[in-house]
């Protein structure tokens, strides 16, 4: 279509005003009814969980509570049972992202600078290793750990979380990199800078937001996984509230939900408030933007 | 994909000594290091550790031996492998491929003629299911679909029957925890899409005289396909390694009933103690993986070249 047809055609469009208006907004409200309703489905599961943790007497169902209390937040505000594993769970998590903010900026910086036969093949590896499915390979690696005698360690526990995230925080990384103009690293290159000076000086200070971008998107999931420190961490003083949550309620599930609403609700609130600064800082469609569309 | 264009101005223009080269790529050593050792060394010690007796405890744990490929011989004899792997299609299929990937479109649509306040409201609910950490949703979706939950006082309250679904219909019941776990990753990947089609294609569509569904039918959804096929893809992959819904919610029963792969897998190395058996079954869960992965980075390859 040529720009010169587009004006007359969004013209003849308006002209008859009444009825499209009105047929559109007929369609706009079937539209906000489909999507509350679908939006109350999503809603449901979560109702019982903000209800159940004001509630002492709670269980499966979702009702009112008889008396609103805080009674169950305070049963489970314990050094044991709340706050080593949220404590452990932060260690894990930082670590986590640490570990992979560093390794992924040395990786991207060449992948994102030179151009090298080396660099297509290994950003298609990169892809293909984001494909790996983690659960997969967790049974082997219980047996690696095993033979090298790193299980219950908290320090391999980081590097391996740290590695399956890896290959996603390196293409996001590059991406963000790319987006920095390169003239400006040239002009310290002639003032006789080193590139890895030049990349501590002038091109992290300018992604400072990607940066961002991928300590949350890796601190987010590390706090959130269950299975990799379920399966590497044995002892319980080591175990993240993830972990924690599930034996300490598997065994008293059936007489207190109201505590363990309450526990995962203070467990969720740092991702939910994490997510929200993501969202906030970078686009509305964040990580994706990055981690999809390339 | 666009990043892997070759950069235009790039330094390396001016010509380098070999060695320099070489330096330069230097920092990628920690990374590849730790893929190596982490990514790499597990897959290629799964495959070697399924041809040993290799178990939890006793005197296999601490020096294996080599069994070949009995324990292949072993998987395939096995009545719960071929019921795992349909369970695992049906689960993928069900949840992934047909309800994350088909209501993630239909809500990003009607996103698009929606009011902002209730694109906003909706939006959040559906994105809070997913950010959750995945235990907490396990536990919500655990008492939502639990004999006396919040499932069957709906339907109590519309006086239909209320089954056990977790006992009854355990697959019924992971999908549509899945779904409601899973549908906002495609919902964003196609609000993102949605965003990218050109207000001119389907304007002229609409002076055309096409209707709503022809236009989402014939003009929008083909602009989109490489989109479709990513989300497919990816979501195809998270949902084949989930673990942590179904643990929760039914551990793979009523008597392997609701098993998938990975709840196989871990279930022969831990609670059988079997590590070399429960590694054969993971192999099968990462030769899936690699090709499906192989297929996605071939897609990317071929969509933009």
């Amino acid at each position: 279509m040529t720009a010169a047809a587009r004006p007359s055609l969004r013209t003849q469009g308006q002209a008859p005003a009444g009825p499209t208006s009105r047929a559109q907004r007929r369609a706009k409200t079937a539209a906000d009814v489909a999507l509350l309703l679908i939006g109350a489905c999503f809603v449901l599961p979560l109702l019982w969980l903000v209800l159940a943790s004001l509630d002492t007497g709670a269980g499966h169902q979702t009702q009112l509570p008889h008396e609103v209390s805080l009674d169950n937040f305070a049963a489970v505000m314990t050094p044991g049972l709340l706050f080593r594993p949220l404590w452990n769970s932060m260690v894990l998590s930082a670590g986590t992202a640490a570990v992979n903010l560093v390794a992924a900026v040395l990786a991207a910086y060449p992948l994102s600078r030179y151009q090298s036969r080396f660099n297509r093949p290994f950003l298609y590896t990169i892809l293909f290793a984001t494909c790996l499915p983690i659960t997969a390979i967790m049974v082997p690696v219980y047996g690696m750990f095993v033979q090298l005698k790193l299980l219950d360690s908290v320090p391999a526990t980081i590097f391996f979380m740290a590695t399956t995230t890896l290959p996603m925080a390196i293409w996001m990384m590059k991406n963000f990199m790319d987006a920095v103009p390169v003239s400006l690293e040239e002009a310290a290159w002639v003032d006789g800078a080193s590139s890895l000076s030049a990349l501590w000086a002038i091109v992290l200070p300018l992604m400072r937001q990607g940066l961002g971008v991928v300590f949350i998107f890796v601190f987010i999931q590390a706090w959130g996984n269950f299975f990799v420190p379920f399966v590497l961490l044995l002892s319980e003083e080591r175990q993240p509230a993830a972990v924690s949550i599930f034996s300490f309620f598997g065994q008293h599930g059936a007489v207190a939900y109201g505590q363990l609403a309450a526990f995962s609700i203070l467990y969720s609130v740092p991702v939910l408030a994490l997510y929200v600064i993501l969202a906030k800082g970078a686009s509305s469609s964040f990580a994706l933007s990055g981690a999809v569309k390339g | 994909m666009t990043v892997l264009r070759p950069r235009a101005a790039s330094p390396t223009l001016r010509t380098q000594p070999r060695v320099r080269r070489w330096v330069r790529l230097l920092p990628v050593g920690p990374a590849v290091v730790l893929l190596l050792v982490f990514l790499a060394g597990p897959v290629l010690w799964a495959f070697h550790a399924s041809f040993t007796n290799a178990a939890l405890t006793g005197r296999n744990a601490r020096s294996p031996g080599w069994v070949g490929l009995e324990n292949y011989g072993r998987l395939l004899a096995d009545p719960v492998l071929p019921l795992s792997l349909a369970l695992t299609v049906l689960f993928v299929g069900g949840s992934a491929i047909l309800g994350q990937n088909i209501l993630g479109l239909v809500i990003a649509v009607l996103m698009r003629r929606a009011r902002r306040g209730v694109l906003a409201l909706v939006g959040t609910a559906v994105v809070a299911a997913w950010v959750l950490p995945e235990i907490v949703a396990a536990f919500a979706a655990y008492a939502y679909f639990s004999r006396d939950g919040t499932l069957n006082q709906l339907l109590g309250g519309i006086g239909l029957g209320q089954p056990d679904w977790l006992y009854s219909f355990p697959m019924v019941a992971l999908m549509l925890a899945n779904i409601w776990r899973g549908t906002a990753f495609s919902m964003l990947v196609y609000r993102a899409a949605l965003n990218d089609v050109p207000a001119e294609v389907t304007e002229a569509a609409l002076m055309d005289g096409a209707s709503g569904w022809q236009r989402l039918a014939f003009i929008t959804l083909p602009m989109i396909r490489g989109s479709i096929a990513t989300n497919l893809m990816l979501i195809t992959l998270q949902t084949l390694a989930v673990f942590t819904l179904i643990w929760v919610m039914t551990a793979g029963g009523p008597s392997n009933a609701s098993t998938t792969l990975p709840v196989l897998a871990y279930q022969e190395a831990f609670k059988f103690g079997d590590i070399g058996y429960g590694t054969a079954v993971a192999s099968v869960l990462i030769l899936i993986g690699l090709v499906f992965g192989a297929a996605y980075v071939r897609l990317l390859r071929d969509t933009k070249p």
